[in-house]
């Protein structure tokens, strides 16, 4: 079993869950009660990885990262390396990717929060960011574990945009599924079949843990 | 039919011109050779498919999972070092030992475990005695087309690659090219063979009788990949 490439796998998703929770609630909130006419565009750009193959993603990440673009020149002047072919820049594609499974349930959550209750915390004088605080995020944490699953999961089955960006580098952007990937290729069946399987439990466990949280009493109770 | 993603540009040409005096629609997969090998073994529905080696189309063979007799050596393939026009090695007076130099952080290859062209180049880098030095900047490519595209999109600084993607029309040109001497790396034999259920046998021996014609060989040549001798 390629536990070098499943510690990476798991080193990635608990990354981009984290990048993704300090981005997403923000832009979540900001979705949800932002007024502006063109906010459709950006719920629109957020959802395009649900839609958009990810070799299109990956594509498009590889040479925005790349030497050839103003954003690669300037990350390797001050890193004093690039951007494609590490960790980072496969930590930001996966950023891109996992953004809706993130930004999505967040969403849906904060706009489910009663009005009424945060019309009567501003009424009170409160801060809109003390209310969020104190009222929707207590409120959401259904769709914030949702949110969370989901990324961590979705990152660690992740494979095109990894194939596209990656460059197979063991330890820093040899992703489980691409070592999977690599076994079958290999004719390496048995290898192939150990860590698939494993990945499958895994994912199954996780998102069985998820489901069964939603359902549990104390979540429920706070709504 | 199943191809090889060196052919990519050359089939391409080779089709186009099959197709001028045959009445058969030819569609193409590209991929690397050990994927399709792997889907042939399951059945994948192609009626010819031509690797860039000649392990798989007798691996195919020996499973009996191929007409018999209908595997054939339609080309030799060549291995080339490539940078971007506007890249500062010297590829052309160095060769592989430009890829020593600082200024090289990702050099793209195939992926040697199953790509013949990444085992090629890995033989060629030994011989070169610069395998040690060029091992930490290898990025792979899942197969020898994605290795030139990380080259051609400036992520990797230097690829070796298929001399016959180096020459395709949108890349000609717009490149240093180095041609690895072919005494350093094991003969890239290219294989095919026709499946057992092809759905169309006479049109893919006829696809295969144009790629040994003089006129296919001809056609591959130009990209580099003509049998010796032809």
């Amino acid at each position: 079993m390629d536990w070098r490439a499943i510690w990476l796998s798991v080193r990635l998703a608990a990354a981009t869950t984290v990048v993704l929770l300090a981005l997403g609630i923000p832009l979540a909130y900001w979705i949800v009660f932002s007024r502006r006419r063109w906010k459709f565009l950006v719920e629109s750009i957020v959802a395009l990885p649900l839609v958009l193959p990810p070799t299109v993603l990956g594509f498009y990440v590889l040479v925005a990262i790349g030497p050839l673009s103003p954003v690669g020149r300037a990350y390797a002047r001050i890193a004093g390396h690039g951007l494609p072919f590490t960790f980072e820049g496969l930590l930001i594609a996966s950023v891109l990717y996992s953004m809706p499974f993130a930004v999505q349930p967040f969403a849906a959550e904060f706009a489910s929060v009663d009005r009424r209750l945060l019309e009567a915390s501003w009424s009170l004088g409160v801060s809109r960011l003390e209310t969020f605080r104190r009222v929707v995020i207590p409120l959401s944490v259904r769709g914030l574990v949702t949110g969370i699953v989901l990324s961590f999961a979705h990152t660690l089955g992740e494979f095109g945009v990894v194939l596209m960006v990656g460059g197979n580098l063991p330890g820093v952007t040899r992703t489980v599924s691409i070592s999977i990937y690599d076994a079958v290729q290999s004719l390496d069946y048995a290898a192939a079949s150990r860590t698939s399987l494993l990945l499958l439990i895994v994912s199954f466990l996780i998102l069985a843990s998820t489901y069964s949280l939603q359902r549990s009493v104390w979540l429920k109770a706070r709504r | 039919m199943a191809a090889a993603a060196d052919l990519n540009a050359a089939l391409s040409d080779l089709i186009a011109r099959f197709g001028g005096s045959h009445d058969v629609d030819v569609s193409v997969s590209y991929g690397s050779s050990g994927t399709f090998y792997a889907q042939l073994l399951n059945q994948a529905p192609f009626d010819l498919f031509l690797s860039a080696d000649v392990d798989y189309p007798n691996q195919l063979a020996a499973r009996g999972l191929t007409l018999p007799q209908s595997e054939f050596t339609y080309a030799i393939g060549r291995l080339a070092l490539w940078a971007p026009a506007s890249s500062p090695l010297d590829l052309e007076r160095e060769g592989l030992q430009a890829l020593t130099q600082a200024s090289v952080a990702h050099i793209a290859i195939a992926n040697p475990a199953h790509a013949p062209y990444g085992r090629a180049a890995v033989a060629a880098m030994r011989s070169a005695g610069v395998y040690e030095r060029a091992q930490p900047k290898l990025v792979l490519g899942e197969n020898v087309a994605q290795a030139m595209q990380f080259v051609q999109s400036g992520a990797a600084d230097a690829g070796l690659v298929a001399m016959a993607l180096t020459v395709a029309p949108n890349v000609k040109g717009k490149g240093r090219l180095f041609e690895v001497p072919a005494s350093s790396y094991p003969r890239l034999e290219q294989g095919g063979t026709i499946l057992k259920w092809a759905a169309d046998v006479d049109a893919a021996r006829a696809l295969r009788g144009f790629l040994l014609s003089a006129d296919g060989q001809a056609i591959l040549k130009q990209y580099g990949l003509s049998l010796p001798g032809r």
